[in-house]
């Protein structure tokens, strides 16, 4: 039983369907990343898991619960963390105030996980007092993914992290992304930086219209001389 | 030397205190408008009519208690109706949010449409305080009228200029102080207080984050109506209670908070006091200051007659608009 799962999604933003009969899941401390050509649906995809936009067909379930109905909200207060890929941070609020207000549905001590974001991102911890608007782009990719931690989420989605940054910035992002899957949380991340992004996967989707064309482990799509013809660039 | 004190007593008693007075009276007028900018996204027209609601609410209550003998010795009797003034705005703002701007909520109307909706809600407003209180100047100001008289701070220093502080001039800077230092707590040490932040930062991820929406515009009008009740009831108290003078200061209070840039609480502040300060020193005659440094003038060396006050505020706020739209403190109007 996979612990996340869109389970032969369709459906669209009202008008003709985007998604066709798609199914993404994933697992407890495994990466799975969405990968496809643009307008292959891959955003919209994370964002019907997400509840963001209301399926036609199809279910998605969380650690075997049905929580298709489910607002956007509740899903976070069930355990999915959600990293939009614009707008992801409070511009004039502090890194600190940024991570607290990722807790606002906590009424337990936050201190802990506050800490443990801190020693995720150690930047963060030196730039708490600074308004997150003022970061550099990396920085600021760091605090929303440590905002949407906050809520100690079962599943963490990403909408293309490392949209606008540096390679070097991208790495270091993965490999903090690495230690967060490590640490039991379950990773679905959309990308357009597919090699790298498959390199790191546990499972990739190939997303082609709203369809699924390939899907296997990372290392095996990478290997599939088809998928990189195609999708990776030779 | 005595030429030197002089001017300075004669542009503190005509100039800085007028001047701080005012400006804490925009500066608490400015704030209201900041807040539902930062939180509705839409410019209230009705913060005028808001402001006079309430001073009018405080009106009747002084009187009633002044009626049965009620006061607070040396205080205005205000002071103590405040409270109860502030409850009955706060029920009205919360009336009005509940059966007209949740309809353009839930329409998801785009800010202009609030925007005359907050026109009508104005004129609403406007015929309520005068069916009520009528459209007459009224006084409700008791207790001690100055904490200096002009004569007594001769007599004190032996100048010829006379420096008079009014008892509402030394109310008004000190419920100010404490009334931004109240809400500064408020909107950076309390979750509350950050969650209406947030949610004027980024609402999409705000919403995520789940901070309830109506929690959140609940608590703008609340500090709203509190805000305005408070700036209405020290403008009543310094100058007198006219129901039209709050529908014309509505023009400076919306220059202060758009020069300070709308949706910064710090830049509603500085605006109003911006604002305030050109207002007097523009409108202040100088003839006597050229008199104390030795050049004897004819005429009042006014820049601009007092009737034309309003249109320094109107002129600061297209030189603003002009130069730098986003105010001082970059806010978010663009």
């Amino acid at each position: 039983m996979t612990f996340l799962l869109g389970q032969s999604m369709t459906g669209g933003y009202g008008g003709a369907d985007i998604l066709h009969d798609c199914t993404i899941g994933v697992e407890r401390g495994e990466i799975a990343v969405v990968v496809g050509p643009n307008g292959a649906g891959k955003s919209t995809a994370m964002k019907a898991i997400f509840g963001m936009l209301s399926l036609r067909e199809g279910t998605v379930t969380m650690d075997g619960e049905d929580i298709t109905a489910l607002a956007p909200q509740e899903r976070v207060r069930k355990g999915m963390g959600f990293v939009p890929q614009t707008g992801n941070v409070f511009p004039s609020m502090s890194v600190e105030e940024n991570l607290e207000m990722g807790a606002f549905i906590r009424d337990d001590d936050i201190r802990e996980t506050m800490e443990q974001v801190y020693t995720l991102f150690p930047i963060l911890r030196e730039k708490r007092r600074q308004a997150a608007g003022e970061l550099s782009g990396g920085q600021r990719q760091q605090v929303a993914v440590g905002r949407a931690l906050m809520t100690r989420p079962g599943v963490l989605m990403l909408d293309e992290p490392t949209a606008g940054v540096s390679p070097i910035v991208m790495d270091e992002l993965f490999d903090r992304i690495i230690e967060i899957a490590r640490t039991g949380i379950a990773i679905l991340m959309v990308e357009q930086n597919a090699k790298q992004a498959l390199n790191i996967a546990d499972k990739g989707y190939v997303l082609v219209q709203g369809r699924n064309r390939y899907t296997d482990t990372g290392a095996t799509l990478l290997a599939d001389p088809e998928v990189r013809r195609a999708f990776l660039g030779g | 030397m005595m030429d030197i004190l002089n001017t300075l007593a004669l542009l503190g008693n005509y100039l800085i205190v007028p001047g701080i007075t005012y400006g804490c009276q925009l500066a608490l007028g400015a704030l209201g408008i900041t807040l539902i900018y930062g939180i509705l996204r839409f410019s209230n027209f009705a913060h005028g009519e808001t402001m006079a609601f309430g001073t009018m609410t405080v009106i009747l209550l002084t009187w009633a208690m002044q009626s049965v003998g009620i006061s607070l010795g040396p205080l205005p009797t205000a002071l103590l109706a405040l409270p109860f003034g502030i409850a009955a705005t706060v029920l009205l703002l919360l009336i009005t949010d509940r059966y007209v701007y949740k309809f353009y909520r839930q329409q998801r109307s785009t800010p202009v449409i609030y925007l005359i909706a907050s026109i009508g809600v104005m004129f609403l407003y406007n015929g309520l305080i005068r069916f009520v209180i009528g459209p007459d100047d009224r006084q409700f100001n008791d207790g001690t009228r100055f904490i200096m008289k002009a004569r007594e701070f001769k007599e004190m220093t032996g100048l010829r200029e006379g420096l008079a502080i009014k008892s509402s001039q030394g109310i008004t800077l000190i419920v100010t102080i404490l009334l931004v230092i109240a809400l500064f707590w408020f909107l950076n040490r309390t979750r509350a207080g950050k969650s209406m932040r947030a949610y004027s930062d980024n609402e999409d991820l705000a919403l995520l984050s789940g901070i309830d929406p109506d929690r959140v515009v609940m608590i703008a009008w609340i500090l709203t109506a509190a805000l305005a009740t408070i700036a209405g009831t020290l403008y009543g108290l310094d100058k007198s209670f006219k129901p039209f003078t709050y529908l014309q200061i509505l023009l400076p209070i919306f220059a202060a908070a758009i020069v300070g840039g709308l949706g910064s609480p710090v830049g509603a502040i500085a605006g109003g006091f911006v604002i305030a300060f050109s207002e007097v020193a523009v409108t202040f005659a100088y003839r006597k200051v050229f008199g104390y440094m030795g050049y004897e003038v004819d005429g009042l060396m006014q820049l601009l007659s007092t009737d034309y006050k309003f249109a320094v505020s109107f002129a600061i706020l297209v030189i603003v608009l002009l130069v730098k739209p986003t105010g001082l403190f970059s806010g978010k109007s663009y």
